[in-house]
C-alpha cells in the first residue's frame, strides 16, 4: 500500500487499536493533522500541550490503554516534559508523537527546532527519531511494544517534517524483534519455594502492596494470596485500591502520611513481602530503619528495582500475573497452617488500626476537606474514579476515600506533579465515559491547568471537580509551619481575586460553592447530578495539616500523630 | 572492588549518550570506557569499568540492561580475560635525550611512531599498571606533553564470545 507517513501513522494507530489521541497541531505536525482530519480520526484537542499529554496518562491509568498524545516540534514537545516524567515516575504506557524540524534542517538550530529525544532520554523507557520513513512502522510498532510490555513506560517518537509527506510502501510489522528488549514474564519458579519457606517461618508477616499490582491489574490475584495467607496487608499510595479498603486484613497506607498501624507494622514485622513497590523514600523514611526487623522478598518486574534502595533477602523477577497465581499454588496447601501462625501478630495490627484510626477535628464551623472525601465516598459508594492533584488534598483523599476498586485513584505519586489532576481527569473521563470521574484538587494546583475546564466544556466531559480551596499552598506551608517556624513564605493565596464559581461560568462549566458545613451533602448532590462538568469551590480552614507524619528522613515509628493523642 | 563489564549495544545514533546519561545520572562510578566496532556491523562493544561494591556492581548492570538498545552485558571479571589499553605518549625530546628514551621503550616493549626535533610520540599497549608506569618514568625523566588513553577494552580467554556468555 503506497501511502505517505502521515497516513501510515493513522494505520500503525488503528492497528494498535487506538481509537483517540490527544493533542496540539503546529507547523512540523501539519501534515499530520491534514491525516487526522481526512481520517476523522478522534482527536481531543486541549488548551496545551502539558494538558494534552496529562490526559493520555489519565487515559492510560484509567483504561489500562496505551495513552496517545501528539505535539508539534520546539515548544509544543517541550509542553511535554513535564507529563513525560510524570507518567515515567509512575510507569504508565504512553506513546509520545512529536514532530520535528525537516531533516536537512536538524541541528541548525532551526525555527522551532529542539533535541527532544536528547531532553527526554533520562524520563523516557525509549525514544527514537525517525528520519527516513521506511523507518517509521517498525519504530511505532516498537514504541507501542515498549510501552505497554514489561514495566510499562512512556516512548517518545520524534519524526521529522519531511517523513510525514514522504511516500512509500507502507506494511505494519507483524512482530517485533528486539535483540535488547527482552521483559520477564515468567521468572524462576524455584524461588516461590523459599519464599513459601519463609512465609512459614514468619511470626510477624506483612504483605506491602504497590502500584505493580494496579498496573498488572492482579489486585484478584492478591486478594486471593491475602486470604489464604492471612497475612495483614499495607499499600502505597499507588497501591491503592488494589485491595479494597474495609479488607479485614488491611491496615491501610505506610509512609509520610501512613496510619499509625501501617507504620507500626511495618517497624515490627518479621517478614515483608513488598510487591509491586519500589520502596520511595516517602514511604520508608530512614532507610536504615526500614523495617529493620525483617526479612525482605521483593516481587517485581523489573530486576533493577532490586537492592536500588533496601537489600532484599529474596527476590522473585516476573510479571505478576505470573508469580501471583504461582505462589497462590502453594500457599493453597498451608493455608490454615499460616492463618493460624499469624492469628495472634494480626490480632495485634488490627487493634492498632482500629485503637489509632485516622481522625480528624471536627469542626461544626467550618468545612472539613476530609468530611468533604468522606461525604464523597459515601455518595458514590467509594465506587467513583478519583482523580487527585498534588498537595494536602492528594494525602486526605488517599486517607479518607476508600478506595475498593483496583484503578480507581489516578495520583501523580512519583513526580508529584501539581496541575496533573484535571487534565488527567478528562482523560480519564475520555476513557470511561460511563463512570463518574470525581478530581480533588487544591486551589493552587487547580491554576496550573485550569484553562482545561475549557476543553472539558466543549468535549462536554462531566468530571466534578471539587476545589478543596484553603487559600494557601497548603502542603508547603504545613511545612513552614513545622519546620520552618511559621514563615509562610509566599504561600498565601490570600490575595487572589480569582472567583472560581465565575471562571468555570466563564469557560462553560458550571459552578457551585460550598461555605458552610450544612450546605455539603446538599451541594455535591446537587453537583452529581448535573450530567456535565462542574466545579465546586468548597471553602475549607487554612490552617490544617495532614497527620499522622513522619518527617522527611524519621523512623517510621516518629510519626506526629496530631489530632489524635500523641 | 572493580569490574570490567562488556556491553553490548545496538550500533545507532544516540546509544552511547543513553549510556553515559545513565551513569551520571544514577551516580555509578565509573573509571573508564570504551566503544568501538565488533565483529557484526549493527552492534558496538563498550568495555566498562566500574568501581563498587557488589550490590552498586548489580545496580549497573540491571540499569544499564534495562536500555531497550543495550543487547547483553558480560562480566568480564567473572571469568579469565585478556585487558589492554592503548596509549599514545608525546613526550620531550632532544639529540641529548633520545637515545635515553629509546632504552625506556625498549624496556617496556613500546615503540616510538614520530619523532621530530623537540619531541617523540611513542606507543604502548599493555594494561593500566604498565602503562601508568611507562607515564612516570618518562614524566619523572624527560617531561610529558601530552597523553592519549583509548580506556580498557577486555576479551575473554575461552571460546565462547560474551554474547553467548
Ligand atoms: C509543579 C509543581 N510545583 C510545585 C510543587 C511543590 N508543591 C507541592 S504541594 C504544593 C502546594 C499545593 O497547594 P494546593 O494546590 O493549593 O493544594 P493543597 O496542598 O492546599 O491541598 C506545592 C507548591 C509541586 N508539587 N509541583
Amino acid at each position: 500500500m503506497i501511502i505517505t507517513g502521515a497516513e501510515a501513522i493513522i494505520e500503525s494507530l488503528k492497528n494498535e487499536n487506538v481509537d483517540v489521541v490527544f493533542g496540539y497541531p503546529g507547523g512540523s505536525v501539519l501534515t499530520l493533522y491534514d491525516a487526522l482530519y481526512q481520517a476523522k480520526f478522534r482527536h481531543i484537542l486541549t488548551k496545551h500541550e502539558q494538558g494534552a499529554v496529562h490526559a493520555a496518562d489519565g487515559y492510560a491509568r484509567a483504561t489500562g490503554k496505551v495513552g496517545v498524545v501528539i505535539a508539534t516540534s520546539g515548544p509544543g514537545a517541550t509542553n511535554l516534559v513535564t507529563g513525560i516524567a510524570t507518567a515515567y515516575m509512575d510507569s504508565i504506557p504512553l506513546v509520545a508523537i512529536t514532530g520535528q524540524v525537516s531533516v536537512p534542517l536538524i541541528g541548525r538550530d532551526s525555527f522551532q527546532e529542539a533535541d527532544i529525544r536528547g531532553i527526554t532520554t533520562p524520563i523516557t523507557k525509549h525514544n527514537y527519531l525517525v528520519k527516513k520513513v521506511e523507518d517509521l512502522p517498525g519504530a511505532l510498532k516498537e514504541a507501542f511494544y515498549i510501552a505497554r510490555t514489561g514495566r510499562p513506560g512512556p516512548v517518545v517518537v520524534d519524526i521529522a517534517k519531511d517523513v510525514f509527506a514522504a511516500s512509500f510502501d507502507y506494511q505494519y510489522p507483524e512482530e517485533v524483534k528486539l535483540r535488547g528488549y527482552r521483559p520477564v514474564f515468567e521468572g524462576d519458579s524455584s524461588i516461590l519455594d523459599k519464599v513459601l519457606a519463609e512465609m512459614r517461618l514468619a511470626q510477624k508477616p506483612l504483605i506491602f502492596v504497590g502500584g505493580g499490582v494496579n498496573l498488572s491489574d492482579s489486585s484478584k490475584e492478591l486478594k486471593e494470596l491475602i486470604d489464604l495467607s492471612g497475612f495483614p496487608v499495607i499499600s502505597t499510595l499507588m497501591g491503592l485500591g488494589c485491595l479494597a479498603n474495609d479488607h479485614p486484613q488491611f491496615l491501610g497506607m505506610v509512609g509520610m502520611h501512613g496510619t499509625y498501624a501501617a507504620n507500626m507494622a511495618t517497624t515490627e514485622c518479621d517478614l515483608l513481602i513488598g510487591i509491586g513497590v519500589r520502596f520511595d523514600d516517602r514511604v520508608t523514611g530512614l532507610l536504615s530503619e526500614f523495617a529493620a526487623k525483617a526479612k525482605i522478598i521483593h516481587f517485581d518486574i523489573d530486576p533493577a528495582e532490586i537492592n536500588k534502595n533496601v537489600i532484599a533477602n529474596l527476590r522473585v523477577v516476573g510479571d505478576m500475573r505470573w508469580s501471583l497465581p504461582a505462589l497462590n499454588q502453594e500457599v493453597r496447601n498451608v493455608s490454615d497452617e499460616l492463618k493460624g501462625q499469624v492469628r495472634t501478630w494480626l490480632e495485634k495490627v488490627r487493634n492498632w488500626y482500629k485503637e489509632k484510626p485516622l481522625t480528624y477535628v471536627q469542626n461544626s464551623d467550618s468545612v472539613m476537606p476530609q468530611a468533604v472525601v468522606e461525604k464523597v465516598s459515601q455518595l458514590t459508594q467509594g465506587d467513583a474514579v478519583i482523580v487527585t492533584d498534588v498537595g494536602q488534598h492528594q494525602m486526605w483523599v488517599a486517607q479518607f476515600y476508600g478506595f475498593k476498586n483496583p484503578r480507581s485513584l489516578l495520583t501523580s505519586g512519583g513526580l508529584g506533579t501539581m496541575g496533573y489532576g484535571l487534565p488527567a481527569a478528562l482523560g480519564a473521563q475520555c476513557g470511561l465515559p460511563d463512570r463518574p470521574v470525581i478530581l480533588f484538587v487544591g486551589d493552587g494546583g487547580f491554576m496550573m491547568n485550569c484553562q482545561e475546564l475549557a476543553a472539558a466544556a466543549e468535549f462536554n466531559f462531566p468530571v466534578k471537580v471539587l476545589i478543596l480551596n484553603n487559600q494557601c499552598l497548603g502542603m508547603v506551608a504545613q511545612w513552614q509551619r513545622m519546620f520552618y517556624g511559621g514563615r509562610y513564605s509566599q504561600t498565601s493565596l490570600k490575595g487572589s481575586a480569582t472567583d472560581f464559581v465565575k471562571l468555570a461560568e466563564a469557560m462553560g462549566v458550571a459552578g457551585l460553592r460550598v461555605s458552610k458545613p450544612e450546605e455539603l451533602e446538599k451541594t455535591l448532590q446537587e453537583a452529581l447530578a448535573i450530567p456535565g462538568p462542574v466545579v465546586v469551590d468548597i471553602r475549607i480552614p487554612e490552617v490544617l495539616d495532614v497527620f499522622p507524619m513522619v518527617p522527611a528522613g524519621a523512623c517510621l515509628d516518629q510519626m506526629m500523630l496530631g489530632g489524635i493523642e500523641e | 572492588m572493580k569490574h570490567t563489564l562488556a556491553v553490548l549495544v545496538e550500533n545507532k545514533p544516540g546509544v552511547l549518550t543513553h549510556i553515559s546519561g545513565l551513569i551520571s545520572r544514577r551516580a555509578f562510578n565509573i573509571e573508564s570506557i570504551a566503544a568501538g566496532y565488533t565483529e557484526e556491523a549493527d552492534t558496538t562493544r563498550i568495555t566498562i569499568v566500574v568501581e563498587g561494591d557488589e550490590i552498586e556492581q548489580e545496580q549497573v548492570v540491571n540499569q544499564l540492561s534495562k536500555l531497550v538498545d543495550v543487547i547483553k552485558i558480560s562480566d568480564l571479571t567473572a571469568v579469565e580475560s585478556i585487558q589492554r589499553e592503548l596509549a599514545l605518549i608525546k613526550v620531550k625530546a632532544s639529540a641529548a635525550t633520545r637515545s635515553d628514551i629509546i632504552n625506556i621503550v625498549e624496556i617496556f616493549r613500546a615503540s616510538i611512531v614520530d619523532v621530530n626535533r623537540e619531541t617523540m610520540v611513542i606507543e604502548l599497549s599493555g594494561d593500566e599498571t604498565k602503562i601508568d608506569a611507562l607515564c612516570q618514568v618518562l614524566d619523572d625523566d624527560h617531561g610529558i606533553i601530552e597523553i592519549a588513553r583509548t580506556g580498557k577494552i577486555a576479551l575473554s580467554r575461552g571460546p565462547i564470545p560474551a554474547k553467548e556468555q
